[in-house]
């Protein structure tokens, strides 16, 4: 009975906060940035989200943070004001006394703050604690599980149909989801603690060595999500991106089942590209795969639909030919001390290899 | 000597010329070389520790200046990411380990016999050994810039990065075997308040006289007896993983990761209370003084102090909320880590309540205590947010953690560190810190100080992750680290102010007196600096602030400073009882000892072999390091500890 009304009123109560946090967030985020899509320019802001998951929470922080600035202010103003209102007194000239006195009631004041800490406190644990259970599993079981294992320094992400084991692929450092639908996360490391994290859709989850963790995600709303590797995990911990990109259903299951495919064959007659992917074998092809070739290291990223990616290295660069070649040429150069060995490709076969890249749609 | 000739029953009697320079004679630390190395003066060995944590200070802002420039703006190359690595990692050992607490060791080590109206802490030598492990500790650790190889995995340290396989180099070897030697000189020292405080007091100080500041140092004393062990243990576990292959913390041999991450955390969380309630303390004795009034509270406060103490051992798994632990300890983790507000709460409206019922004297020490109120409510709320996991599980690994941690360190163990040299400078020196320098300094600290990391909370809240050495434009995070940047030299230049305010104020500050702030307690009963063996005779308290007794109504009878117990027979101070601190036994104390270095250089040689793995070396250390011990150990007919000669 206590209980359900304690529920609703903390229902009323998040859901007011979440009115007002939004939009002092956005008015905030807004002034701050000089735009009003505060969330476009600052793709990692977690106060304003877009999932269930990330919502709830978001509500809290508000929630909270607004608790906090009060009690700040609060006892800033009475810091000023008993500053203020005290009879000053000059510094002791030396060896004179000056007076000293043992005036009563200071203690009402510790016990209402007492009071006052006490009652603040139990709104924010029972918060705390509703909230907690609601996002612990989703509302519905999610369909299907990304296995996602963190590497120096990137991800890779195994998309496991439960129904049919055959459509299994793997990809990296691009995740993709159906909007609306929770997608349940499994995290696996490769070698040291990574930390999986999406803040517009929800908080992190961290990445063990020896350890299944499981979190889920949930977007509502089409977009392109920013996540980035959380937990200290080296040299290159700073570089440690990815993207979520939450589609319509349908447009998901038509990018899960391109994703089955293994890579185009070259034509026959294109001598550039059979070059191309001769080289691609020989000196890539020890680490990363490309299904349908004999391409098939597991050191690095699965390449077979590389061009399907926005970005490489972990969203470290656009997927531009200007920066493929770049990055190619001289892995070293934009993100030193990753696994990614300089290769000192002569021009030809760094041209060939591009162009053989560029075909992997 | 027979037994007998140690039975004495000590006379009390009046200050006189002679007894000064009879006491002079005995206390004072004889100059020359061997002086510096054997003094077991706690004064100097405070002033010892309190330079020398400044001086980390320093050399952990200079890091801090350094990676400000790299992060000012986004995508800069001014720093290597293995450089930037080091330096973040060993920016927050310097700060956490050897500016933090050993600065508190410093004033406690200072300030402990003075406050407590006796001559010295219980033991000197072991005194001088702690200030001297924690040099040579911080040295060890130092030495692994000279090869580059200085400790990059941050200062919480997590495996398995840290092992061998993922980090080849020397940098986490001399980070363990640095914390196990650190640990040494923690764990002595904080033994030695302890048995200070609880058998070395002026006659008549029962606890419930004692100055906060005792309270404070001696409850993180006994913390810091119960978590230390935790992490030396951690510490040799990953030297052994690292060395000998053992598999504590690695997965390949059935380790775990998560096993570091507690046994650091259970040390590490009430490390954080243990650097800041002395540093309270010091605010909760000073501030008062400044407002011509007694604390507000002084029970509560005490207790409050304890039961934080108490509950920062119940609180570390909110470090590790997004781990993948159960539901259940979640739950326990988060609510214990609320609830801790609740007792760390008093003292905060102890303090207002002080400043709203008192008459001030406006003096920079009173405006650093001021800040230090407003800086440590807003690390404290702050704090609570964090509690709170689902909220934490977003705010965990930002900026919004590190601008929280700052504001706890700083704020509050700065800042007051900063109001108590103000306030004790005139007794450790005898000349006043300047006044005007001192409004300069102190505003521009305190605004560099907001201005770099307010606005880091909002850094946090754009999700930057911590620990990254660049960043892309594209995040949005260029302004906030811009004003952190500006925000970081300003504090800088606030705190050269200060720097450049002893220099001016040893040379040409106003003498200070005995007591020129006119305050209650023991310390400025002596003269500014006191003498080296601090009373002449041995004070007898009378309440809880003897100095103010004629203007207080609160004591039955009078303290009594100019005459007491004489102690003169060879260097003497009393023991007294617990609770009550009456008078039980005459202590013989040792003159200038040169053993506690001798046995440090032989454990710095120690350690160093281990490092290198020069193992015949190390075993010779450590033969000389038991020698050490004997010798300095060996019973001595000056102490009295030849015949049995304890006089309960």
């Amino acid at each position: 009975m206590t209980l359900s009304i304690a529920k609703s009123i903390m229902a009323k109560a998040i859901s007011g906060w979440r009115q007002v946090g939004q939009r002092a967030g956005l008015a905030v985020a807004g002034l701050a940035l000089g735009t009003h899509a505060a969330s476009a320019q600052t793709p990692m802001y977690y106060l304003e989200t877009f999932g269930p998951k990330g919502e709830i929470t978001a509500s809290l922080t508000w929630g909270l943070l607004a608790i906090s600035v009060f009690v700040v202010v609060l006892m800033s103003v009475l810091v000023l004001v008993a500053i203020f209102r005290a009879k000053r007194l000059e510094p002791a000239e030396l060896g004179s006394k000056l007076p000293v006195s043992h005036p009563g009631g200071g203690h009402r004041w510790i016990y209402l703050g007492l009071a006052l800490t006490t009652a603040a406190l139990i709104v924010m644990v029972v918060w705390t604690m509703e909230v907690l259970a609601e996002i612990d599993e989703p509302a519905v079981e999610p369909a299907f599980t990304i296995e996602v294992t963190g590497e120096q320094w990137w991800w890779e992400a195994r998309y496991v149909d439960p129904d049919d084991p055959s459509r299994t692929f793997v990809t990296a450092n691009e995740l993709h989801i159906p909007v609306g639908e929770p997608v349940r996360i499994r995290l696996a490391s490769a070698d040291v603690i990574h930390s999986f994290w999406v803040p517009a859709l929800a908080g992190k989850t961290d990445v063990i060595p020896g350890q299944i963790n499981e979190t889920w995600l949930q977007a509502d709303r089409k977009g392109v999500y920013r996540g980035q590797c959380a937990e200290y995990c080296g040299v290159q911990h700073a570089h440690m991106a990815m993207r979520v990109f939450a589609d319509p259903a349908e447009e998901f299951r038509s990018w899960w089942e391109h994703q089955l495919e293994p890579a185009d064959t070259i034509p026959e007659d294109d001598e550039l590209l059979r070059v191309g992917q001769e080289q691609f074998v020989l000196k890539c092809g020890a680490c990363h795969a490309v299904r349908g070739t004999l391409a098939g290291g597991e050191a690095g990223p699965d390449l077979t639909h590389f061009m399907d990616r926005t970005t490489i290295a972990a969203v470290t660069l656009p997927n531009t030919p200007g920066h493929l070649s770049g990055w190619i040429a001289d892995p070293q150069h934009q993100k030193p001390g990753n696994k990614m060995p300089n290769l000192d490709l002569s021009g030809p076969e760094l041209n060939a290899i591009r162009h053989y890249l560029e075909t992997l749609d | 000597m027979a037994a007998a000739d140690y039975q004495k029953r000590p006379e009390a009697g009046f200050v006189t010329e002679a007894l000064e320079k009879k006491l002079h004679d005995m206390w004072e630390t004889k100059p020359g070389l061997f002086g510096v190395i054997a003094t077991v003066d706690h004064k100097v060995i405070g002033i010892r520790y309190i330079v020398t944590a400044f001086a980390f200070l320093v050399i952990g802002g200079l890091q801090a200046l350094i990676m400000r420039i790299q992060l000012a703006q986004p995508d800069q190359t001014i720093l290597t990411p293995e450089q930037y690595n080091q330096l973040f990692s060993m920016h927050g050992i310097t700060m956490i380990f050897l500016y933090a607490l050993p600065i508190l060791s410093g004033f406690s080590n200072y300030l402990f016999p003075l406050l407590l109206g006796t001559r010295d802490m219980a033991f000197p030598r072991l005194n001088a050994f702690s200030y001297w492990i924690y040099l040579a500790s911080g040295l060890f650790m130092y030495a692994s810039f000279l090869i580059g190889e200085a400790p990059n995995n941050g200062w919480f340290n997590y495996a398995p990065y840290a092992l061998k396989s993922f980090n080849p180099g020397l940098n986490m070897d001399f980070y363990a075997l640095g914390m196990v030697f650190f640990g040494i000189s923690t764990t002595v020292g904080a033994a030695n308040f302890v048995v200070t405080v609880m058998r070395n007091r002026a006659p008549g100080m029962s606890i419930n006289r004692l100055p906060i500041i005792i309270w404070g140092t001696t409850t993180v004393s006994v913390g810091i007896l119960l978590a230390n062990p935790a992490v030396s243990l951690a510490f040799f576990f990953l030297w052994l993983d690292r060395q000998f292959g053992t598999h504590f913390f690695d997965t390949a041999g059935g380790g775990q990761p998560l096993l570091w991450q507690h046994l650091f955390w259970i040390f590490a969380h009430p490390w954080v209370y243990i650097i800041v309630l002395p540093a309270m303390g010091m605010v909760s004795d000073a501030l008062p003084v400044f407002c011509r009034r007694p604390l507000v509270a002084y029970t509560l406060v005490i207790l409050g102090t304890i039961t934080t103490m108490l509950l920062g051992f119940g609180v570390w798994v909110h470090h590790m909320f997004a781990t993948g632990i159960p539901f259940l300890s979640m739950s326990y983790f988060s609510g214990a880590s609320f609830i801790i507000t609740i007792p760390s709460a008093i003292a905060t409206f102890a303090w207002i309540a002080t400043i709203w019922t008192g008459r001030i004297v406006m003096t920079t020490a009173f405006l650093y205590f001021a800040g230090f109120i407003s800086m440590f409510v807003i690390g404290g709320v702050s704090g609570v947010v964090t509690a709170s996991v689902p909220a934490d599980l977003q705010l965990h690994d930002t900026y919004f953690v590190v601008a929280h941690l700052h504001y706890v360190l700083i704020g509050i163990n700065l800042f007051g560190v900063l109001g108590g040299l103000y306030f004790w400078f005139p007794k450790m020196t005898g000349r006043m810190l300047s006044e005007r320098l001192g409004r300069w300094n102190f505003w521009l600290t305190f605004l560099g100080f907001n201005l770099a990391f307010l606005p880091m909370h909002w850094t946090g809240l754009l999700g930057m992750p911590r620990r990254i050495y660049t960043y892309p434009e594209a995040t949005g995070w260029s302004w906030v680290n811009m004003l952190t940047t500006v925000g970081s030299f300003v504090l800088a230049f606030g705190i050269l102010l200060l720097f450049v305010n002893v220099w001016i104020s040893l040379r040409r500050g106003a003498i200070a007196g005995r007591n020129p702030w006119d305050a209650p307690s023991l310390e400025w009963a002596t003269s500014s600096p006191p003498p080296a063996y601090n009373f002449p005779v041995m004070p007898v308290v009378a309440s809880r602030h003897p100095l103010w007794e004629d203007r207080l109504d609160e004591s039955d009878g009078h303290s009594s400073i100019d005459r007491g117990l004489v102690l003169d027979d060879g260097k003497e101070m009393l023991a007294t009882s617990v609770i009550d601190a009456e008078p039980r036994a005459i202590l013989k104390m040792p003159e200038d000892d040169p053993w506690p270095f001798l046995v440090t250089i032989a454990l710095t040689v120690g350690f160093t072999a281990l490092l290198l793995h020069w193992w015949w070396i190390g075993v010779a250390a450590g033969v000389a390091t038991l020698l050490g011990c004997v010798f300095w150990l060996w019973p001595r007919d000056d102490l009295a500890q030849t015949k049995g000669a304890a006089h309960e």
